[in-house]
């Protein structure tokens, strides 16, 4: 066993830097459409509720890597032909890109099932007391639902962030230079799979774990004035 | 659209398809059998035997399966007392690779799912098996695991639904299962949009299936009756 990693770890500390940035990304963009699919599914309008069980029901029978090849090949041409009419060349997505689109739009498709449960699981009393003091639908949305929906869905996006976070190793496929993508080039290199590929399991082992450990203290924050009562 | 390549690539997909129930279906019934010991093992209230099930489950859920597949797959090549085993032939060919890790890969969840249910199971009932005299096994055997299984059951249902669409990661290996024939047709007539489309509606099409078929098994072993609340 060689320590430094023959002079391999520089690179795949940098492949982890991207993959955090990935998921991030990825979780803002995932959250934004898994609040409008929640709220879709939730509003008294029938198409707006079968749009959002449209989207989450596609999205989630379709596999992950699916995703990232269509949205990253698929858009090609359509990429192509929108730079034309805005005349810049060879426009396309990035791998960046294409990953943050596809990874948020499966994050989305279940954070919807599980923001939709913490807005139906909040007390019908609630919003009509925001009703009766005569405020918009739009301030009970973000100051009486939203501040109570994430101590309810936190659990629930937590466990989605982690999956999130193991799925970002997909985006190899399609060249990322991601911590999966620098393993394969210092095993092409040094001829070493095993070696490389358990480095790489450790440093997505050591990221869950600490997305564990922080999501533990998001919750504890979220429910502090609750007492637990079990 | 172009439909007649559609219809005219079907065969292809179907034999994709047929690839890829075969992946799946291996994993999740060795996947189901390594986990009750696992799962039981984890459930356990001594710290010894806890331990090293909690460790394989925490290692397979911590990394993603894609990792798994290719320490598998390319890294157990590195190792010279592998590749001179008789389990070379087998560690050498893409469809057993893919199928034992994505054993090893499910176990690991539905142990965690077992583990859960058996701890669902409300203590009186395994207080009162105790009380009439059942042993610890019998106990085992005809209480736990059968109320466990069903408690489980709805949880498993969306494993399945998981390794299915998990098994895409096996065109990464080369297989021609349903992700990795869309791709070697898109090779040939460059409809990236379509082939890719089709192969969506065929993973949609075989989950819808699934769930179907697991709602028939959740009524036939009356789930929800078991449930007495």
């Amino acid at each position: 066993m060689n320590f430094d990693l023959y002079g391999f770890g520089p690179a795949l500390a940098a492949g982890a830097l991207m993959t955090v940035k990935l998921a991030l990304t990825a979780l803002c963009l995932g959250l934004v459409l898994g609040l409008a699919g929640a709220l879709a599914k939730t509003s008294p309008y029938k198409p707006l509720q079968w749009l959002g069980g449209a989207y989450s029901t596609i999205v989630r029978g379709v596999p992950e890597l699916l995703w990232v090849l269509l949205i990253y090949f698929g858009t090609i041409t359509a990429m192509r032909s929108l730079g034309e009419v805005f005349d810049i060349p060879d426009l396309s997505l990035s791998a960046f890109a294409a990953g943050v689109i596809a990874l948020g739009l499966c994050f989305g498709a279940y954070a919807t099932e599980v923001l939709r449960g913490a807005i139906i699981a909040i007390p019908k009393g609630h919003r009509e007391a925001g009703v009766a003091l005569g405020l918009s639908k739009f301030r009970i949305f973000t100051r009486l639902i939203m501040p109570q929906m994430w101590r309810i869905a936190l659990p629930g996006l937590g466990n989605l962030f982690l999956i999130l976070m193991k799925d970002t190793a997909l985006v190899t496929v399609i060249g990322l230079e991601e911590i999966m993508r620098h393993a394969q080039i210092a095993v092409t290199v040094t001829r070493q799979p095993f070696t490389f590929y358990l480095v790489a399991a450790f440093i997505y082992l050591g990221l869950t774990s600490l997305s564990m450990v922080a999501m533990h203290f998001l919750e504890k924050r979220a429910a502090r004035g609750f007492v637990r009562t079990t | 659209m172009e439909w007649e390549v559609i219809y005219k690539w079907l065969p292809k997909f179907i034999q994709g398809a047929i690839l890829t129930l075969e992946l799946v279906g291996i994993a999740v019934i060795l996947g189901l059998i390594l986990a009750i010991p696992l799962g039981i093992a984890r459930s356990s209230k001594r710290w010894y035997v806890r331990s090293l099930p909690y460790a394989y489950i925490f290692f397979f859920r911590g990394t993603p399966l894609l990792v798994q597949l290719f320490l598998v797959y390319y890294g157990l090549a590195q190792f010279d007392a592998v590749r001179a085993s008789f389990m070379w032939t087998y560690l050498r060919d893409p469809f057993w690779c893919a199928t034992a890790t994505m054993t090893l890969h499910t176990a690991a969840y539905i142990a965690e799912i077992l583990r859960g249910a058996i701890q669902a199971i409300p203590p009186g009932e395994i207080e009162a098996s105790r009380a009439l005299g059942m042993s610890k096994p019998k106990t085992l055997f005809y209480i736990i695991l059968p109320r466990a299984a069903r408690i489980g059951l709805p949880a498993y249902s969306n494993e399945v639904i998981l390794m299915l669409k998990a098994s895409s990661l096996a065109s990464t290996v080369t297989l021609l299962e349903l992700t990795g024939m869309a791709r070697t047709i898109i090779a040939r007539n460059y409809l990236t949009v379509e082939m890719f489309l089709t192969a969506g509606v065929f993973y949609l099409l075989i989950s819808y299936i699934l769930v179907r078929g697991f709602k028939l098994l959740e009524r036939w072993l009356r789930v929800d009756a078991c449930q007495g609340r």
